[in-house]
Formats: C-alpha cells, sequence, structure tokens
C-alpha cells in the first residue's frame, strides 16, 4: 500500500438544520485517481471543499498530508491544485496573464512562473490563446486553462469538481485526455461527478455518494461485480403498458427495476432473458442488452438514478 | 523557498498565518496588470466630478460669495473649497474601487473565490484590494493637487502635507466602502451607497462651514467620515493643527481597523466556512 494522501473519518458538515456530509470515511492513496460519485447534492461538493481546506468540518476528523485542515489551511493549500465547479478566471486578464497571477497568489518567484507558462500552454493546447482575455474562450478551453492553472504550484493533489460538466462531448473527450495524462504522470487526482461514463474513464477507485453518506466503495469494476450482473437487458413496451407487463417479467427475472419509460433486468446472459421473454409472446417495443455499469450500480444502492 | 509548499511552511508557526499569508502585494500585482488593459474613461470620470465643482463652485458662486471667515481671517472662497474638494477627490477614487469593483469580483467574477484556494489568507485579499483602491484616492488627489496650485489655491508649502491626509482619508473609505461592500447582495443595495455618498459630500462643510446648521444638525454631520476628511484636509490646508486635527486622524485610524477587520471577517465567512 502507497503512501496516505487524504485520511477522513466521520467527517461530517451541517448547515444549520440540513447535513451536508454526514460521517463518511475514505483513504485516498498516492498516485490514486480517487472519485465521488452521486448525483447533485450528494455532498461531494461540500467534501471536496473540506479537502482543500475552504471549509471547516462540523465534526470527524480529516488530515490531508497528515495535516489537519483546521490547523494548517494555507500549508495544505499550498500543496494543492483546486478546479471549481464554476470557472472562476480572472476575466480581466489574459490566458498567460491568468496562470502569472495565480502563481504569485502562492508566492512563485516570477522567473520560476514564466517558464512554467510554456509548459501550462502546451499542456492546455492554447499556445494560441495565450495573449487573449479569457472571456472570447470556448467552455472546453476555459476548463482545460483552469486546469492548466491549477498545475502551476506543481500540486501533489488536483481536485476537481464536476470537470466536464456542461462541456460538448468533443471537449469532454479533450479534457478526459488531458487528465489521463495527469493521471499517467503520477498526479493525485480527487474528482466529483455526476457522470458514470466520466467516472468509469478516469477513476481507479470511486464511493458512491448519497445524500451525505457512502453508499459503496470500490475501483468501477469491483462496484458492478458486487452491486450489479454482468448484462442489463433494457425493454420498453410503451409507458402505459410497462406496469401492465412487469409482474410478468418478475417472474422470469429475479432483479428487476422499473422506471418510467423503461424496465432493466439485471441477468448474467441478457440475450437468453430476451429469447425468452419473445418466446413468452411479450412483444417489447425495443430492447437492448448492454453491460452493466455504475449507473445500474447507483440505481441498486439508492433506487434513484443518477441524473434526476 | 521555490516551491509553493515551502512557502507556505515557512510561516506556519506564525500567529495569524490563517488569515494572512503576507502577500497583500500578489493582488496590488494583480489589479497593476488588470489596469494595463482596462479603459482608462471611468478613471477620469472620477477624477473629473471634484474638479468641476471647483470650476462650478469656485469660479462661478465665488464671485458672488467672496470670502469666508475662517477662524479670525477670511479667505477666498474658492481657496476655502479646494482643500475639502481634495478630500472628496481621494474618497471619490478609494470609493471607485472599494464597492462597485469589489462587488463585481465578490459575486460575479468570483475572483476572491479562486485567490482563497491557494494559500493566501481573507486578510491578503482585503488588504491587497483595500490599498489598491487607495492607491487610485491618492493619485486623483495629486492630480487635484497639481491642477490646483498653479491657479494659486494651494496657500504654503505645509499644505503639501495635504496628500499624506488623503492617503489616511482614502485608506478608510477604502477599508469600509470594502466592509460595507462585502455584506452586500444586490445591485439595490449598492445603489444605496452611490444615494448616500453625494449628500454625505455636499453637506459635510465641503462647500460651506456646517456651523450653518442647528446643532442637533451640525452634530450629525460631525460623525460623518466625508465631514473628518473635509475637515483634516482643511486644517492642514490653512495650517491650523490642532486638538480637533488629532481627532480627525484617529477617526480615520479607527475606520481603517475596523474596515479591515469586517471585510477579513466576512470574506473568510464567505469562502472558507
Amino acid at each position: 500500500m502507497s503512501e496516505t494522501l487524504i485520511s477522513a473519518r466521520g467527517l461530517t458538515k451541517r448547515y444549520g438544520d440540513f447535513t451536508a456530509v454526514d460521517a463518511i470515511d475514505f483513504d485516498v492513496a498516492k498516485g490514486e485517481s480517487f472519485g465521488l460519485l452521486g448525483p447533485n447534492g450528494a455532498g461531494k461538493s461540500t467534501t471536496m471543499r473540506i479537502i482543500a481546506a475552504t471549509s471547516q468540518r462540523t465534526s470527524g476528523t480529516i488530515t490531508i498530508l497528515g495535516r489537519d485542515p483546521e490547523e494548517h489551511g494555507p500549508q495544505i493549500r499550498a500543496h494543492l491544485g483546486v478546479v471549481p465547479q464554476q470557472d472562476n478566471l480572472d476575466t480581466e486578464l489574459t490566458v498567460s496573464e491568468n496562470l502569472f497571477i495565480y502563481g504569485r497568489y502562492f508566492g512563485l518567484g516570477k522567473k520560476f512562473i514564466r517558464n512554467k507558462i510554456y509548459e501550462l500552454l502546451e499542456f492546455a493546447q492554447l499556445e494560441e490563446k495565450r495573449d487573449v482575455k479569457v472571456d472570447t474562450l470556448s467552455g472546453g478551453m476555459k476548463r482545460r486553462l483552469t486546469i492548466a492553472r491549477a498545475l502551476v504550484s506543481e500540486p501533489d493533489i488536483l481536485m476537481l469538481d464536476e470537470p466536464t460538466t456542461g462541456l460538448d462531448p468533443q471537449a469532454r473527450h479533450i479534457l478526459w485526455d488531458r487528465l489521463f495524462r495527469l493521471k499517467e504522470i503520477g498526479v493525485t487526482l480527487v474528482i466529483t461527478t455526476h457522470f458514470m461514463d466520466e467516472a468509469e474513464q478516469l477513476c481507479d477507485r470511486l464511493v458512491v455518494m448519497d445524500k451525505g453518506k457512502i453508499m459503496a466503495e470500490g475501483s468501477p469494476l469491483e462496484l458492478i461485480k458486487t452491486h450489479s450482473t454482468k448484462e442489463v437487458l433494457e425493454v420498453r413496451f410503451g409507458s402505459d403498458r410497462n406496469k401492465e407487463i412487469a409482474p410478468s417479467l418478475r417472474a422470469i427475472c429475479s432483479r428487476m427495476e422499473e422506471l418510467p419509460d423503461r424496465i432493466l433486468m439485471y441477468v448474467e446472459d441478457g440475450e437468453a432473458l430476451l429469447e425468452e421473454i419473445l418466446n413468452r409472446k411479450l412483444h417489447p417495443t425495443t430492447s437492448l442488452v448492454r453491460r452493466s455499469s455504475l449507473e445500474d450500480v447507483f440505481l441498486r444502492l439508492t433506487g434513484r438514478t443518477l441524473i434526476e | 523557498m521555490s516551491n509553493a509548499v515551502a512557502i507556505a511552511d515557512a510561516r506556519a508557526n506564525r500567529t495569524g498565518h490563517q488569515i494572512y499569508a503576507g502577500r497583500a502585494r500578489a493582488i496590488i500585482e494583480r489589479s497593476l496588470i488588470a489596469l494595463r488593459s482596462s479603459t482608462w474613461v471611468p478613471v477620469a470620470t472620477g477624477f473629473v466630478e471634484p474638479v468641476l465643482y471647483l470650476l462650478a463652485f469656485g469660479y462661478g458662486m465665488g464671485e458672488l460669495i467672496g470670502n469666508v471667515t475662517l477662524g479670525d481671517r477670511a479667505v477666498d472662497y474658492t481657496v476655502f473649497i479646494a482643500p475639502g474638494l481634495l478630500a472628496a477627490s481621494a474618497m471619490n477614487g478609494a470609493i471607485y474601487d472599494s464597492t462597485w469593483n469589489v462587488f463585481f469580483k465578490l459575486n460575479e467574477s468570483k475572483l476572491y473565490q479562486g485567490m482563497l484556494a491557494t494559500p493566501l489568507g481573507p486578510l491578503d485579499v482585503a488588504l491587497g484590494e483595500i490599498v489598491w483602491a487607495l492607491f487610485r484616492g491618492l493619485s486623483y488627489s495629486i492630480a487635484f493637487m497639481l491642477i490646483t496650485a498653479p491657479l494659486g489655491l494651494v496657500p504654503s508649502w505645509g499644505a503639501l502635507l495635504a496628500i499624506p491626509a488623503a492617503v489616511l482619508i482614502a485608506f478608510g473609505f477604502a477599508s469600509f466602502g470594502m466592509a460595507i461592500t462585502s455584506y452586500f447582495k444586490t445591485y439595490q443595495q449598492m445603489g444605496l451607497i452611490n444615494i448616500a455618498l453625494l449628500p454625505m459630500f455636499l453637506f459635510s462643510g465641503s462647500l460651506y462651514p456646517i456651523s450653518v446648521y442647528p446643532d442637533w444638525l451640525e452634530l450629525t454631520i460631525k460623525l460623518l467620515p466625508t465631514w473628518h476628511g473635509i475637515e483634516l484636509t482643511r486644517d492642514i490646508w490653512f495650517g491650523i493643527i490642532d486638538f480637533s486635527s488629532l481627532s480627525h486622524l484617529s477617526y480615520f485610524l479607527v475606520m481603517i481597523v475596523l474596515g479591515l477587520f469586517f471585510t477579513t471577517r466576512r470574506l473568510r465567512d464567505l469562502f472558507m466556512r
């Protein structure tokens, strides 16, 4: 087991009567890509802010690089690169000025930062945009710049809160590719997301969060193995008939989830089950056999879908 | 020391290291970079206002008024209002950056949130922004001095001390302005600042001595920072430094400390709780 960078026990955050984070335990190892997966309001961002030493816990313990953020906030923040959910780039400055001044906030030398800027612009694929104001950048470019900015201080841990929310598919893939490179060179990543594909792509290990609690923990594959079946058969009979047909389906499949628009059937062999359904003359309007995903894990654990 | 961690660790044992990283200058550096590419029109308007008052009241109305009695001497009306307008220049400059600009950075661009995700503390941000606002106040008052001196409105070399006084006044207004702004949530509330400032300036003895008021009003005006700023500058302008000048000085010192305290606390509550 490699060095533990972040360790939380019974971590709790309350705002008045509302418990945003409810006694959670987790550890993040050096070089690991750790994910917090859950719907909006699950407590992911609050957890991130506590790790980033910009929010104080109500109870429990947490150490980041062996230190308590309550006593060593600035020292912990010096180790971190933070990519917030909403871009907060300096709109009055250009791309390279944004990188420069952010380094200055850490107290870094001008020469060091100027050299670093070349490297970061190349990484973010923004060389041609270095002297333009950030307002003119596309959403994907802004995100890449925010990530580059977080890297200016050569952090030990990069914190990414919903890194691709609001981006189009192409911009997401470019961003994933960049983050994958960071992972390859051993940067520890902590990522929150409500996209299961993102969690599957980027996270070595993740916790599934719902209503402030951790519901499950493991690698994407482990989670799917433990909490779901190998395959999923999705059938649709039209929204009126779904309810009517469900009981007869239950007879041939022990695990089902009925969603408003479709029925999910969890089995080892989806094709065989579909054949069985057709043999019984229950003709679905559409059917699809697919592998289980983290979405199914979440559905299994909470009875709800990730994106509502 | 070259890396971020070593720099932060070096301060770990100092008192107040959680709220102050000793780098308010990084915030000022940011404003300097932003200034390079900003438009100069709003800068100019803030400065022009007191000059317009000087022309309209001093050279316009002044012709009708002639002299004003100040203590035991009579001074030309234009000379009488000049120091008050210099103080107004300092206030205008300080308010310009510490209110609307701060409001934008707090609520629209989320700039402070980004700054406070670094090892910087809320006092770095507060001090950096307030000192920057003060610079604008200072440059407005220097410019005002440069205009009034050739016109013969500056009575002595000693009156040059009005510039350091303007720094103090600007510091006080910037500090208080940012503190108030940090508690405001809407544009309507921000509008109140502008609504309050103009009458505060007009009725605080900038254009006539406040002895014309009934006692209760005179006492009320004496509680306002505008009056203390105008009086302090006027004392220095005419070389009448006494105990009351000291009280004006301390008024601004208290204002600076309170403003810094509340701004720091508010930033911490907003972004680090």
